[in-house]
């Protein structure tokens, strides 16, 4: 529960919100006028409008850190065999608490010689012993590491958001909830497996090669694992460089679950590492998740190789908002699709479509909501956007932001204050963006939204559909037949009506065009991993 | 006096009607005795992208027309190759086929239509599901089709293997760009015939005649291709999957070098029809 106390000095944030004679904090940009939600604006004697008092703006929070131990070791080794072993190229690398710049912990950097030990010892357990092992006995496994997870909940969250930089409320109550829920999700599929392909059979592919990507480092390994063990695969995985260590503390759950050695092997490593687990010739099928242009080297990489893939890359969503919208519950779509996470999210709602006649509406309302998104300490409970997870992903947001202004759109962004140490970057609005900006057509994977404007039904499929990618939608609206018209019509794998961002491991994900192929979670999922017979 | 009998020009089956290649080009296609029997379009890669422009604008009528009705036109195609099923089997006997071939060829690739015909309102059903989550949502996942795939045939059965990789394809509203078997393109240039009398609407099926090496690298970079369905060997298998990763094409490729029974019952199957599926899933909330 978040402690209101007045004006602390303690206070992370300070009073920002317009008031008559308030100073903004430094780096603030200039704010427009607000009308009140109801579109009203009360007049003060003397025909001075007066300021809208937001939220906060009355009292400060007291800072509510998440204090749970992480359980943090100093050095990560590899995970190969079912063991912690140093890595054969002697090195280590830092990894990095983005909220505050502080090391964590090292990392053992896996060379071509590691990842082809983690094939070796995977190859021999799927051959020996979990390719034998009946669906029954493998959903135990299954069963057993969900459950595990489930108890170390608190302790997995933390030392996720301490790795990643995303706050700790979605990290306790999401990623590692749901990862768990992948497990035992997919646990129950092992044994009933002949049910996914009526008319035919499944068995397993052999060995998986698996490479994650930075922003949901644990729920990623889960999406990725959980559905290849069900198969009968062993896997050989690959965190992102940023963020090793919430994998490598699920290889000691592993341990405790009593896995066979091998079964699953993590090697750690950055881009190196990344391409001799994606080439190693013992994967029978690749996965991926992470941007296109990575995931095109891996394609060509790979071509000829005949190898079965899954490949899960970028996004530019458009959340599409229509005049008969609720417009407060799409306001909170709007801010929950693009500023979940940093927005760092491959179907973050990026681009958002408003139709004209409550575009301006829309905008105000975004940007009121804006003032009072909490940005600063992943590690405190009522943190909204933590840190960009790291200088480097920070550098390419900034750039793409300058180049958005450069380009012309006009730019909003709250006047918070930033922690001093830490990568951090505002929640971003852009308004008057064409479709032929960088903001509008790349993909930025941070907190950044455009905005753009539409008339008609068509425009708006139009326009949503005019990109590269392919991976997800968002449509408001109170009427039902155009819901099911949009769903139809747009090209997304994912769409999300009156919602956004919502996963399940039941619901299949993965995209269209150039955000990949393949779908990861529900009973589509579950062929990626296996091969008919 | 004998009459001299009328021969016929075969031409290529684009956007519903008949043309030659763009280029005007042929090359000449003997029959199995050796002796001359035509001039076949020998088709570019400009002729494959006129093809995909006629694919795109059939593109969204057909993926719009209901299972039911593509069912029919399926089997209506069926029924025209059963009505002409003797002109089929001399043009795949042109080739080379004994007539008890041709004539097994030319009942199994009507069988094959008339399979598939019967999966087009109906493996929405087996393929996608409504979705529990854990949450007050109704979720559920259905199929569509991808767009525009790119169809290479293989040389034998070069009616049957080509009717084998296009059925799957169109069946659930994608458009097909397909090239011909290489040694054998007569019996394509009958099919498109028969296409043309079946109620497919012109620009579904586009049929391509000419020499593989042409066309290939054009399959493999048409960024218009969604996916691409090929029996090929491996340098062509190479070839189309780089190609494909730079727009990342779906790729369901076959190794030539297998060479494929197409009369098998395993070379007919939903999962083929999966292969060129997008699965959309959609979220809504459930409340007042």
């Amino acid at each position: 529960m978040a402690t209101l106390k007045k004006s602390s000095a303690l206070a992370p944030r300070p009073r920002t919100a317009i008031k008559s004679g308030g100073t903004r904090p430094p780096g603030a940009l200039a704010l427009r006028p607000i009308s009140r939600p109801n579109g009203v604006r009360a007049s003060a004697p003397g025909g001075r409008t007066p300021p809208e008092l937001i939220f906060g703006d009355l009292w400060e929070y007291d800072p509510a850190p998440e204090t749970a131990d992480p359980k943090l070791l100093r050095r990560y080794e590899l995970f190969i065999g079912g063991k912690f072993v140093a890595p054969k190229s002697k090195r280590y690398f830092d990894s990095i608490n983005p909220g505050n710049e502080e090391k964590l912990a090292e990392i053992a950097l896996a060379n071509a010689a590691d990842v082809d030990s983690a094939y070796a010892a995977a190859h021999a357990a799927q051959r020996d012993v979990w390719g034998k092992l009946p669906g029954r006995e493998r959903a135990k496994y299954l069963y057993r590491i969900a459950r595990l997870l489930q108890d170390r909940a608190r302790e997995f969250a933390v030392a996720e958001t301490l790795d990643g930089g995303k706050p700790i409320k979605e990290s306790r109550d999401f990623d590692i909830p749901m990862a768990a829920a992948h497990f035992f999700y997919h646990a129950g599929w092992a044994d009933k497996l002949e049910y996914v392909a009526p008319g035919r059979r499944l068995a397993p592919l052999g060995v998986v090669g698996q490479v994650i990507p930075w922003n949901f480092p644990l729920l990623m390994l889960a999406w990725k694992i959980a559905p290849a063990l069900a198969l009968g695969n062993c896997v050989v995985i690959k965190p992102a460089e940023t963020t090793s260590i919430t994998a490598l503390k699920f290889a000691q759950l592993l341990i405790d679950a009593e896995l066979p050695p091998g079964v699953v092997n993590i090697v750690t490593g950055a881009g190196e590492t990344g391409a001799a687990v994606t080439t190693h010739p013992t994967a029978a099928k690749i996965a991926f998740t992470g941007s296109t242009e990575v995931g095109k080297i891996i394609l060509r990489a790979l071509a000829g190789t005949g190898k079965k893939l899954t490949m899960e890359l970028g996004g530019k969503a458009a959340n599409i908002i229509f005049d008969d919208a609720p417009l407060d519950q799409a306001v909170e779509g709007i801010v929950n699709g693009i500023f979940f996470n940093q927005g760092h999210v491959c179907c973050a709602g990026s681009r958002l479509l408003v139709h004209e006649p409550v575009a301006d509406r829309v905008i105000a309302k975004l940007e009121n909501r804006l003032k009072v998104l909490r940005v600063g300490d992943p590690m405190d409970k009522n943190t909204d956007l933590g840190a960009i997870n790291s200088a480097q992903q920070l550098k390419t947001i900034t750039e793409l932001v300058e180049s958005g202004v450069a380009e012309g759109a006009q730019m909003y962004q709250p006047p918070c204050r930033l922690p001093a140490k830490g990568y951090y970057f505002r929640p971003t609005v852009f308004t008057q963006v064409t479709q032929s900006h960088r903001i509008a057509r790349e993909e930025i994977f941070g907190p950044v939204v455009s905005v753009l404007t539409f008339r008609t039904v068509e425009e708006a499929i139009e326009k949503a559909n005019n990109t590269a990618y392919g991976l997800s939608a968002g449509v408001w609206t109170d009427k039902g037949s155009r819901i099911l018209k949009l769903s139809t019509e747009l090209k997304a794998g994912v769409v999300w009506a009156n919602t956004y961002n919502k996963f399940d491991p039941s619901s299949p994900f993965g995209g269209y065009k150039e955000s990949g192929f393949g779908r990861e979670g529900g009973r589509q999922g579950l062929l990626d991993y296996a091969q008919l017979v | 006096m004998p009459r001299l009998p009328i021969t016929k020009t075969p031409k290529v089956y684009v956007g519903g009607a008949f043309i030659r290649s763009e280029s005007g080009r042929t090359y000449p296609l003997e029959d199995a005795d050796g002796h001359f029997f035509a001039n076949v379009p020998q088709c570019t890669r400009k002729d494959v992208r006129n093809a995909v422009e006629a694919a795109a604008k059939a593109g969204p009528g057909w993926a719009k027309r209901t299972g039911y009705n593509r069912g029919q036109i399926l089997y209506r195609l069926a029924e025209m190759l059963e009505a002409r099923s003797a002109e089929m089997a001399d043009s795949l006997e042109l080739g080379g086929a004994t007539e008890a071939a041709a004539r097994q060829e030319t009942s199994a690739a009507i069988d094959r239509l008339i399979y598939y015909a019967g999966w087009a309102d109906k493996y929405e059903q087996v393929l996608g599901n409504v979705n529990p989550v854990a949450g007050p949502f109704f979720n559920f996942t259905v199929t569509e089709p991808m767009g525009i795939v790119g169809v290479i045939a293989p040389d034998p059965a070069p009616l049957l293997a080509l009717v084998s990789l296009l059925a799957p394809v169109i069946v659930s509203g994608n458009t097909a760009v397909a090239l011909a078997s290489e040694a054998q393109p007569y019996p394509a240039i009958t099919l498109g015939e028969m296409l043309a009398t079946s109620d497919l609407p012109g620009g579904v099926v586009n049929l391509l005649t000419g020499f593989r090496k042409e066309m290939v690298p054009t399959f493999a970079t048409h960024t218009h291709f969604r996916a691409l369905s090929a029996v090929a060997s491996a340098a062509d298998r190479k070839a189309l999957a780089l190609g494909a990763a730079e727009s990342v094409k779906r790729i369901h490729l076959v190794a030539a070098e297998d060479n494929p029974d197409w009369s098998d019952a395993a070379a007919q199957s939903l999962y083929a029809i999966r292969e060129f599926l997008e699965f959309k899933t959609t979220w809504h909330p459930i409340g007042v």
